[in-house]
This record gives structure tokens, C-alpha cells and sequence, in this order.
């Protein structure tokens, strides 16, 4: 490899690189579409002087990132957008006491909420924290800023975001590939109370010291080559960042263009001199106005949300139809061929063999409210198994499960979660169930992996992100502690058990913790059987096995038949068969 | 042949299934076209996509590429692991452009719930929505060969007859994107799907 000047990389491998070669040596996160492989791709470096770690969620992440960063290491911490929320108490105060070692905190957006709850613009996040925030626009500058970001965070001493989107972390592009290189800072904790120890008394010069420092930094994005203008034609001037720059290089390479890689602290004589020098203004920037309620702010007239969508994904064909408009000309056709009309949806499912398929068919006998969470078993809101009521965040599972539970009209109340997000907010919930005399059922789907994410480990699973082995921590001894009676580990294909199981607890006035133990079959193909097959003679179409949702039971209508390239084997078809019609491929009927 | 210094971008379009191996097709003709000194942009997608939904990927090439994704009707060429999802995503490719699809149904759930039909007429859809149309039992090639995970690198050598790049740089992105231990299977994949389009194409089919 180290002969390669020049690779392919998606943005989160340019991330991943930036970051190694900038001598980063602690890194630590929580996964999150799009920014999971970014740490995956960090730890493969195995780097013997670089520490990577997946933490049980951001906040702890962002702590870890900010204990090694004051010890003057370089520090990368990555998230999904919505991991800020959960770290966002660090990192309010952080920007107070800043930091000594380059901290880059990669916040990855969602725009279109390809694989997310909401669609949250991390650029507001910068401003009220007052933390400076890099926006980079493809893999190539995914690499740069990365390292930017590093330098930017020590000339300042304070932690800097890098804001990727899913299209900048999920796209490739050709990256150049230089070596690691060590900062020559001298590592070592300095004890300075005054800078360390935000007590009142000394938080309110940090307040005062941290006003300054963003200023200092607004004159570095005045000047900086980060924050660029590229003069074309002069009668349109457009004022972008990200990969909308992309776009507008495509659909509109004649206009000029201020091209942001710093979002914030605004660069506000950019911003001056730029439209100063052009007839017209346009800002073209995805989600939110940020830019433009700024721009108007400072008293320069521009164009913006008035043509550009707020919500979504933006695209370049998007831009196109944008640029019709804003000329007068006619837009061109986006719209799918005539022959698409009425095709089949085909939203994302449970695989087939899907452990958590099992525990949602059980539920699927009883009328009782099912509060779930976010992981790959939100997909049993769908339809067939409809077996989710209820998602806000991770963790609110079990906690909205308690809450309804209290309400003056309870209804029978099961809250459910995965083993990941159990480590990452669950357990609270679950000292809160115990400690407030609540009497919900809650169910652990333990998977034994991250899987939504793309199979991480966490602190259930033994190893670690670099691969070592290491404690597996207890999800029922957890529970126990926290002084819950009833206990049961289960395995969510047993339908019959667990229907019974339910039944027995809906009528105890107690908390009860169920464990549903069966491994990821995508991540765990050691568990797979012989495919199974419908005895197609003497089955009477009675939909009881369709009514799995299995994506390898297909069904036009008539007989359903096991697609043996898809089937896992995992036998729950043939549980649910009341005719025993289902059986290995091949065995004795 | 492949002309590094003409403003032309080309454009690819790959649509399929979740966990259809979509990606390492999208690697291996970014590959080709990096190996063939171009600049590359793709686009892929990853996460909840990847759960057995509808997928889209897109690989742009040229002497210099700003955007990874592809605007409507632009495309050059468009490869499809199944028919209904290579329908949806015909509005991409313009006229003309050669379309290599596998002969492939996968029955969605929505359809298995009763929620929706499979389209009985796929197939004249197909003929009327493609006008340089190559279907292949791409899946059924790649069993015969062995292993049916590589059904993505016979459909990625019927796409490589619509594009001009070199047959090395195929091999050779081939190569750098499978193991070691599958390389022969699936540069036998690739020849296999490239004569079976260009035997599609010169019968006129
Ligand atoms: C605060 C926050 N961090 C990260 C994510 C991304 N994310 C969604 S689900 C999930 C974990 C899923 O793991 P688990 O609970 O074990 O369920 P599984 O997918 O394995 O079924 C993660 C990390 C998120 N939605 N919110
Ligand atoms: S990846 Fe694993 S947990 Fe997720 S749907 Fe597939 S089998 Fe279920
Ligand atoms: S055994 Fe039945 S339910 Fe399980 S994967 Fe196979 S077809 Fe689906």
C-alpha cells in the first residue's frame, strides 16, 4: 500500500486517512449512518500509537475524546448528527475550556433521512456552542479539511466540527495519500484550574475569553483559503458550500461563486466583498437557511429559500429545475418512465431469519401498545408484523414504555429495545423502571451486534473495535442489579414459549426484563440451517407462515413458496405451521 | 479508445436489491475507470437502504468530475439486478444507452402481504422503457460458474460492452476488488456476461 499515491476512497475512508495522517492518537465514537466507517476504517490502519474505541454512546465518546485531548493528544470523535444531541453537555462547555491536543468532532448529517429519525442541520449546533465547523464537499476535501481541522483546533485551542453529509461520507472520489506524520506536541496533562475547572468563578472569564476567540477565528475565515471566491461571469453570484458546490459546478459553471468551507463564524467580509462585486446574489445551500438568514442580516439582498428547497436531500437535479426557473426556461423532466407506474414498493424489511422477527410475532397475540426504539427492528412497524407503537429516540424504549404505563389510562405497555442501544441509553430507563415502581415489560432484542449500523461491536460482545477480546457484560445481571425480580432469557424463535411467557407477565404488577437471545443470522451465518420448503401438495394457503413478513417467502396469491437462495434456515415458518407442512429441503415429510 | 482528455463525463447507473452486491459492482467499475487514468466520483448507499429496499448506485468518469450523482435522463449506460427495480430507474438513462438487466424477479414483501402486484407484464415493460435492451440470465450464469454471488460481475461484463474502456483495467479492477481465492470464478463471470450481451446485442434483441 505504501507505494500508492493516489486511491479510491469514500468520504468516510478520506475522513479515516486525514485523520491517521495527522497523527491522530485517540479516537473514539458511537455508530451512526453515514459515519459508522469512519472508526472502522481509522482502527484497520493498526496503528500501534492510536487507541480506537467504540463507546457506548456519544456523550461518552466526546468525553474520552476530551480527557485524551487535554493531555495534548490528537483526537477524533465521530457521530451521526443526531449523537450530538446525546453529547451535546460536553460539548457546550467544551468550547469553554478548549482543548489542548487538535480535537475534531465529525458530526455526519443526514439530509433525505436516508437512515435517520430526523433531518437536524449540525451548522446551528457550531453557533450555539460557538464552535468553528468545516463543511467539506466531496472525499478529496473530505481528506483536507480533516486535517485542516486538526491545525485549525490547536492555533485556537478550541474543539472544531467537521460536517459530512451521507453523500459527502458515501461517495468516492480520488484521494492523494501522503504518510502520518506526528505533531511535535508534548504530551502530558498540565494541571490549570482556570482553564480546566469551569466553576462559576472561572467559567465566566472562559465565557468572556470564548467571545474573543471566535473572533479571532471570524478573521481567520475572512482571510483563509478554507473560504473561497471564484469569479466568473459577474451578473450571478452564488454563495455555497458542501456538495452543493458539486452541484452548482455541474448545472451552473459559468456563474461565480463564494465557495464556504468555514459555515461558521461567518466569514462576513467574504460575504461583503463577494456581493459587492456580482449583480445578483443566489445562496444555494441544503437544509436549513443558515447562510441566507445571515447573509440578509448584514443588509445584502440575495435569493435563496425562496428557490431552494428546505427540506431534503438537495441534488443537482434539483439545482436544474432551480435554474430553469430563476432564468424563465422551461424545467427538464425528472419524472420516472411511463412504465413505472403501479411497481411493487420495496421498502427496506427484516432479513429473512431475522431474530427479531420472532419476538414481534409473539407480540402480534396480544392487543397491548409496543414502545420501540431505533435499530434494525424499527422495521417491524411495517406491515405484516405492524408491532411498533411508538419511536422518539434511542433509549425511549423503555422510558416511554414507564410513561404510558403511569398514565392515569394504562394500557398493557411492552417496551422494547436492541442490545446496542440497551448499553447506549437503555440501562437509565431501566434504574428509572426499577427505582419508580414501574411495572412495564421490557424486552432486550440481543443480537449480540450493532446491526443497523453494519455489525459493530459493543459492550455486550466481548471484543473490542481492535478486535481484542474483552469483558461481555451481563445485560441480566445488569438488570438484576438494578433490582429486577422477574428475569427471563429467552429465544425469540420460540413463538409458543414466549406468547405464554407474555401472558403470564401481562397479569404481574411488577417489572419484567426479557432477554431475547439469538445472533444476527447476517452477521452470524454459523447459525444458519438447511433452507426450508412448503409442502406445496397439501398446503391450504392459510398465510400463517406469509404472515412472517420472511422477504424468502414469496406469495402471489396462490401457494407460498421458500426461495431457497434466501432462506436462513431459521425455522420459524415452521413453527407457525399449523398443518406441520414446512420442513427442511429434502427431509421426510 | 478511452480518450482521457475530452470533456465528455460518462455516467453509470446500477440499480438492484439490498445485498445484492451492489457495491463491490459500483468498486469494480470505479476501479476500471480510475485504472484507465480518469478522475471517479460514486455514489453509493449504505445503512438502512442495504435491508433488502430498492438500491441505487452511480459512477461518474472524465478528466475532471464535480458531482457524484447523476442528473435524469443523462445516463450512458444502466445495469439492473432485477426487473422491477431496473423499471424505476429507467428514467436515468438516455436514449439509446445500453441497458444490461438481469433476468432476475425478486418478490417483494409488499407484494407477499398482498399490499401490491408484481407487474405480470414485466417483461413488455422492460421492451417498451429500454430501447437498447440486453436482458441475461445473469444469476443462472454465475450458479453454472459456481457461485452465485458473482451473478454482479457477469452483469458488470455485459456493461462493460457499452463503455470504452479497456479490457485490462476491467481485469485489473476486478482484481483489486474480490478476494484472491474467488479472482478466477469472477473473471470468468466477467467474460461470461460480456459475451452474453454482446451475443444479445448482435442478434438484435
Ligand atoms: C443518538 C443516536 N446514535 C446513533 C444512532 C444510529 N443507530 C440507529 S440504531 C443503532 C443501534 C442499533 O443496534 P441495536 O440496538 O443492537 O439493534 P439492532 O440494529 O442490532 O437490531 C444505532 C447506532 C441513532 N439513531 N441515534
Ligand atoms: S441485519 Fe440482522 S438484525 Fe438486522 S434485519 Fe438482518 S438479521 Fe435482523
Ligand atoms: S425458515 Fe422460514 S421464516 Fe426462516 S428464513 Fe426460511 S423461509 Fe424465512
Amino acid at each position: 500500500m505504501s507505494e500508492l499515491k493516489q486511491d479510491l476512497l469514500s468520504g468516510n475512508d478520506a475522513y479515516a486517512r486525514g485523520a491517521w495522517e495527522a497523527g491522530v492518537t485517540v479516537a473514539a465514537g458511537y455508530p451512526g449512518t453515514p459515519s459508522t466507517e469512519i472508526l472502522e476504517a481509522l482502527a484497520a490502519y493498526k496503528q500501534k500509537d492510536l487507541h480506537c474505541e467504540w463507546s457506548p454512546n456519544e456523550k461518552v465518546a466526546l468525553e474520552v475524546g476530551a480527557g485524551a485531548a487535554l493531555t495534548g493528544a490528537r483526537v477524533l470523535v465521530t457521530m451521526k448528527h443526531v449523537g450530538l444531541n446525546v453529547a451535546a453537555d460536553p460539548f457546550m462547555t467544551l468550547a469553554y475550556t478548549g482543548v489542548v491536543g487538535g480535537l475534531v468532532i465529525l458530526v455526519a448529517d443526514d439530509p433525505g433521512m436516508h437512515s435517520s429519525q430526523n433531518e437536524q442541520d449540525t451548522r446551528h449546533f457550531a453557533r450555539f456552542g460557538k464552535v468553528p465547523i468545516l463543511e467539506p464537499s466531496d472525499a478529496t476535501e473530505a481528506k483536507d479539511m480533516m486535517k485542516r481541522g486538526f491545525e485549525i483546533s490547536e492555533q485556537f485551542k478550541t474543539p472544531v466540527i467537521v460536517r459530512s453529509t451521507t453523500r459527502v461520507s458515501h461517495s468516492r472520489g480520488l484521494v492523494d495519500l501522503v504518510d502520518r506524520e506526528l505533531p511535535d506536541t508534548k504530551i502530558g496533562f498540565e494541571k490549570n484550574p482556570r482553564q480546566f475547572v469551569p466553576v462559576p468563578a472561572f467559567a465566566r472569564q472562559m465565557r468572556v475569553d470564548l467571545e474573543k476567540r471566535l473572533h479571532q477565528i471570524k478573521d481567520f475565515a475572512e482571510t483563509d483559503s478554507i473560504n473561497r471566491i471564484e469569479y466568473n461571469d459577474k451578473s450571478l453570484g452564488i454563495i455555497t458550500s458542501s456538495t452543493s458546490y458539486l452541484y452548482v459546478k455541474e448545472v451552473w459553471p459559468e456563474a461565480s461563486v463564494l465557495k464556504l468551507g468555514m459555515a461558521y463564524p461567518f466569514a462576513d467580509k467574504l460575504f461583503k466583498e463577494f456581493s459587492e462585486n456580482v449583480d445578483n446574489v443566489l445562496v444555494i445551500e441544503e437544509l436549513d437557511d443558515f447562510y441566507e438568514e445571515h447573509i440578509k442580516a448584514l443588509g445584502i439582498k440575495c435569493d435563496g429559500k425562496n428557490f431552494v428547497p428546505n427540506i431534503g436531500e438537495f441534488t443537482q437535479s434539483k439545482l436544474a429545475v432551480i435554474r430553469a426557473k430563476y432564468e424563465g426556461k422551461e424545467a427538464p423532466d425528472l419524472s420516472p418512465v411511463a412504465e413505472a407506474t403501479g411497481l411493487p414498493m420495496r421498502p427496506p424489511t427484516l432479513c429473512p431469519g431475522c431474530p427479531h422477527r420472532g419476538m414481534f410475532t409473539a407480540l402480534r397475540y396480544f392487543d397491548c401498545i409496543v414502545t420501540g426504539d431505533i435499530g434494525c427492528y424499527a422495521l417491524g412497524v411495517a406491515p405484516p408484523l405492524s408491532r411498533i407503537d411508538t419511536i422518539l429516540c434511542m433509549g425511549g424504549g423503555f422510558t416511554m414504555a414507564h410513561g404510558m404505563d403511569r398514565s392515569p389510562e394504562p394500557k398493557k405497555v411492552v417496551g422494547i429495545l436492541g442490545d446496542s442501544t440497551f448499553f447506549h441509553s437503555g440501562i437509565t430507563g431501566l434504574c428509572n423502571i426499577a427505582y419508580n415502581k414501574g411495572a412495564s415489560i421490557i424486552i432486550v432484542l440481543d443480537n449480540r451486534t450493532t446491526a443497523m449500523t453494519g455489525h459493530q461491536d459493543h459492550p455486550g460482545t466481548g471484543t473490542t473495535l481492535m478486535g481484542d477480546p474483552t469483558a461481555c457484560l451481563s445485560i441480566e445481571k445488569i438488570g438484576e442489579a438494578c433490582g429486577i425480580k422477574r428475569i427471563f432469557s429467552v429465544d425469540p424463535r420460540d413463538i409458543d414459549d414466549n406468547v405464554q411467557l407474555l401472558k403470564q407477565e401481562f397479569e404481574i404488577d411488577e417489572p419484567t426484563l426479557i432477554v431475547a437471545k439469538y445472533p444476527c443470522v447476517l452477521n452470524d451465518k454459523s447459525v444458519w440451517e438447511e433452507a426450508r420448503e412448503i409442502d406445496e401438495e397439501l398446503c391450504v394457503s392459510c398465510g400463517n407462515c406469509v404472515s412472517l413478513g420472511c422477504p424468502a417467502i414469496e406469495y402471489n396469491g396462490d401457494i407460498p413458496k421458500i426461495e431457497p437462495l434466501m432462506c436462513t434456515g431459521c425455522s420459524l415458518c415452521e413453527n407457525v405451521c399449523e398443518l406441520d407442512l414446512i420442513h427442511k429441503q429434502g427431509e421426510e415429510k | 479508445m478511452s480518450n482521457t482528455n475530452s470533456d465528455k463525463v460518462t455516467s453509470v447507473v446500477l440499480l438492484g436489491v439490498g445485498g445484492q452486491g451492489i457495491l463491490l459492482a459500483s468498486e469494480i467499475m470505479a476501479r476500471a475507470a480510475m485504472h484507465a487514468g480518469f478522475d471517479v466520483k460514486t455514489n453509493e448507499v449504505h445503512g438502512m437502504a442495504q435491508r433488502g429496499g430498492s438500491v441505487i448506485a452511480q459512477v461518474r468518469y472524465g478528466k475532471k468530475v464535480y458531482s457524484p450523482l447523476i442528473a435524469e435522463r443523462t445516463a450512458d449506460v444502466l445495469a439492473s439486478f432485477e426487473k422491477v427495480e431496473a423499471v424505476r430507474g429507467a428514467h436515468y438513462v438516455k436514449p439509446g444507452g445500453l441497458c444490461v438487466i438481469a433476468n432476475t424477479q425478486i418478490i417483494p414483501t409488499t407484494v407477499s402481504s398482498g399490499l401490491c402486484d408484481y407487474p405480470k407484464d414485466i417483461d413488455e415493460r422492460l421492451a417498451k422503457a429500454f430501447d437498447n435492451l440486453s436482458l441475461i440470465d445473469a444469476q443462472q450464469k454465475a450458479v453454472e460458474l459456481g457461485n452465485v454471488k458473482a451473478a454482479n460481475v457477469v452483469l458488470m461484463g455485459g456493461l462493460s460492452v457499452g463503455l470504452d474502456l479497456p479490457l485490462e483495467v476491467w481485469h485489473e479492477a476486478v482484481k483489486t476488488s474480490v478476494k484472491p481465492k474467488f479472482l478466477e470464478l469472477n473473471l470468468k463471470a466477467f467474460e461470461e456476461g460480456r459475451a452474453m450481451t454482446l451475443a444479445s446485442q448482435s442478434a438484435g434483441v
